[in-house]
């Protein structure tokens, strides 16, 4: 009797495993071929030299130290690529962090139209970045015509090669992106406060806390965990930028300036426009990994800390 | 907020005062994009503004159509979006109900594979993901390079298995017991209870597959492959000067976002807050 049924729960645990590999499959063969072998192969490319039609050549750690020694060059485009795109991380976190937060303290009050104000400012997250971008091109043209320089000009008799001038292409950047992302952090930031103890409230009212002191004592700690979560989501996709610098800077010929490279266009460049220069595209994917990597673990790290709470 | 005090007539005005503001900056792009489209060149870079055209060019409408082969870049986004969403649901619901509900050996192993991937950026990989594509299997240049690295993805997986560990493993047993295959199990139980989740898979799906621009830019330069973000794209690089029909054809693109987002806005928005405040 025993052996039997032991049997039994053999047999089926196999045709278990069997049955489960059939739903994985379908999903895992796409998978594993078009994400987890590139993964691979992109570390072990990062330490090759190959230019994609003679046999890759073993480069240990040159792809790396390449990038580095040639910091100083002129030519260089890899140190103003991660300086643009850190200076743009540092000044779109914080931005976006408080704009969002401020919109969903506003939209988390007692107001009419409250879904109404909700879905027209998460609309921008949802369009198109090519289409939007677009006006923001027209908006911001350095010449003297153009929204933003006609009332420059007119004000105070300035006008602003937005595109050219470095703190002009960082203005717009940062602008567009806060004004195209916050939406979406603010939903985030809904979900936290409605999650808020409203007890808490009421204990702090009956201790006469004023608006201020309510939020930087109840709410402010209240949602920790949102805030974190929202902060590591942006530095994420801060350093990940690509199609806002490409999309408001880029001209005719495709190209980004110093002025306006970031780190994703050098991988870019260096893997996919013909310069087939692998192991470099692969040293700076690993770079964006690396950093990415660390955000990671920091946001593990916060969970953990959080969910102990 | 429970425990206020009724708030003056001045905070309510400042509040909504401050909303309307806000509302005006965010939508102030758009009403821009929509005016713009039907403005001749000159008035477009006017300044002081015009706000409403002397003569509006509807016919920039028409234009776009016979300019560039908006139609084939619509047709190749909408080939694009169905058959991803498809397969993005179907694949990653079969994978995630083994996830969340079947006993195998190497469950963890595997799960840990697709876990560990996802904090890899795609671009951190895209320069090989093209080699293999391009090199191996030949497929740039056709829709099913898109299809491929698109329908895959770990996104779906995860959204599917979470929502799936909160349906009780008490139905799948009573379903066992009724005699129903696991398949059955996945079509007949897992399916309809889960549509809150497929919903917001399929509308996050369709609208980044919609929304795509690296990856079709990458694998996708002849005419008749290309999506409707790389055909924007080019009429904007092609045509600098005729910025109405940029215009013109960029609203274009913006409305079916619209449809989408207006008709899953509920669940767009519970996702990105169900991703949100995981755990």
């Amino acid at each position: 009797m025993v052996t039997a049924s032991h049997k039994k729960k053999m047999d089926l645990g196999k045709r278990n495993t069997l049955v489960a590999l059939t739903f994985i499959l379908p999903n895992f063969l796409g998978f594993a071929v078009f994400t987890l072998v590139p993964v691979l192969f992109s570390f072990a490319l990062s330490f090759m030299k190959w230019n994609g039609s003679k046999t890759p050549e073993w480069a240990a750690l040159n792809n790396y130290i390449n990038l580095f020694k040639n910091l100083s060059r002129v030519s260089d485009t890899f140190g103003p690529a991660l300086r643009n795109t850190l200076i743009y991380t540092a000044l779109t976190v914080p931005i976006t962090m408080f704009a969002s937060l401020a919109m969903a303290l506003l939209l988390n009050s007692k107001i009419r139209g409250r879904n109404i104000f909700r879905a027209i400012s998460f609309f921008p997250y949802v369009a198109s970045l090519i289409a939007v971008s677009t006006v923001f091109k027209l908006l911001f043209i350095p010449g003297s015509n153009g929204l933003a320089n006609g009332v420059l000009n007119s004000l105070f008799g300035v006008t602003v090669k937005w595109t050219v001038q470095q703190w002009g292409v960082y203005f717009m950047a940062v602008l567009f992106s806060v004004w195209k992302n916050m939406g979406y952090y603010m939903v985030i930031y809904l979900a936290g406060l409605q999650g808020v103890n409203t007890e808490l409230y009421e204990s702090a009212a009956l201790d006469g806390a004023s608006n201020v002191g309510r939020f930087r004592y109840v709410t402010l700690p209240e949602i920790a965990p949102a805030n974190f979560f929202v902060m590591i989501m942006l530095v994420v996709s801060s350093f990940k930028v690509y199609d806002v610098f490409f999309q408001l800077f880029a001209g005719m010929d495709n190209n980004l300036s110093k002025q306006t490279t970031v780190l994703v266009y050098e991988i870019f460049s260096a893997g996919l426009r013909g310069s087939n220069d692998f192991g470099r595209a692969s040293a700076i994917s690993m770079v964006l990994f690396l950093i990415v990597l660390i955000v990671t673990l920091i946001q593990f790290r916060g969970e953990k800390r959080f969910t102990n709470k | 907020m429970v425990g206020e005090k009724r708030r003056s007539w001045l905070v309510t005005l400042l509040l909504y005062l401050t909303l309307a503001i806000i509302t005006i900056a965010t939508l102030f792009p758009f009403m821009w994009m929509l005016v713009s489209s039907i403005k001749a060149e000159e008035e477009i870079m006017a300044y002081p503004i015009i706000w409403w055209p002397k003569t509006p060019l509807w016919h920039n409408y028409k234009d776009i159509w016979t300019r560039i082969n908006l139609l084939q870049y619509v047709e190749n986004s909408v080939i694009l979006a169905v058959v991803v969403t498809f397969l993005q649901v179907i694949t990653s619901s079969f994978a995630a109900y083994a996830f969340a509900k079947l006993r195998f050996r190497g469950r963890n192993a595997l799960f840990l594979a697709y876990f560990s991937t996802i904090a890899v950026p795609w671009q951190a990989y895209m320069v090989p993901q093209f080699i293999i594509m391009s090199k191996y299997f030949h497929l740039n240049n056709t829709l099913w390079s898109m299809i491929f690295l698109q329908a895959f993805s770990a996104f779906g997986v995860f959204l599917m298995r979470q929502f799936f560990l909160g349906i009780p493993d008490e139905l799948c047993e009573a379903a066992r017991i009724d005699g129903l295959s696991e398949y059955g199990i996945w079509s007949r139980i897992m399916l309809p209870n889960a549509k809150p989740a497929i919903m917001t898979l399929v509308i996050f799906t369709i609208i980044t597959t919609w929304n795509d621009f690296l990856g079709p830019y990458i694998y996708l330069t002849r005419d008749s492959v290309k999506t409707i973000q790389i055909g924007l794209r080019m009429f904007n690089s092609q045509y600098n000067t005729s910025y109405g029909l940029v215009m013109a054809a960029s609203t274009v693109t913006l409305i079916p976002l619209l449809i989408v987002f207006l008709a899953g806005q509920k669940q767009f928005v519970q996702g990105v807050a169900m991703t949100g405040i995981k755990g």
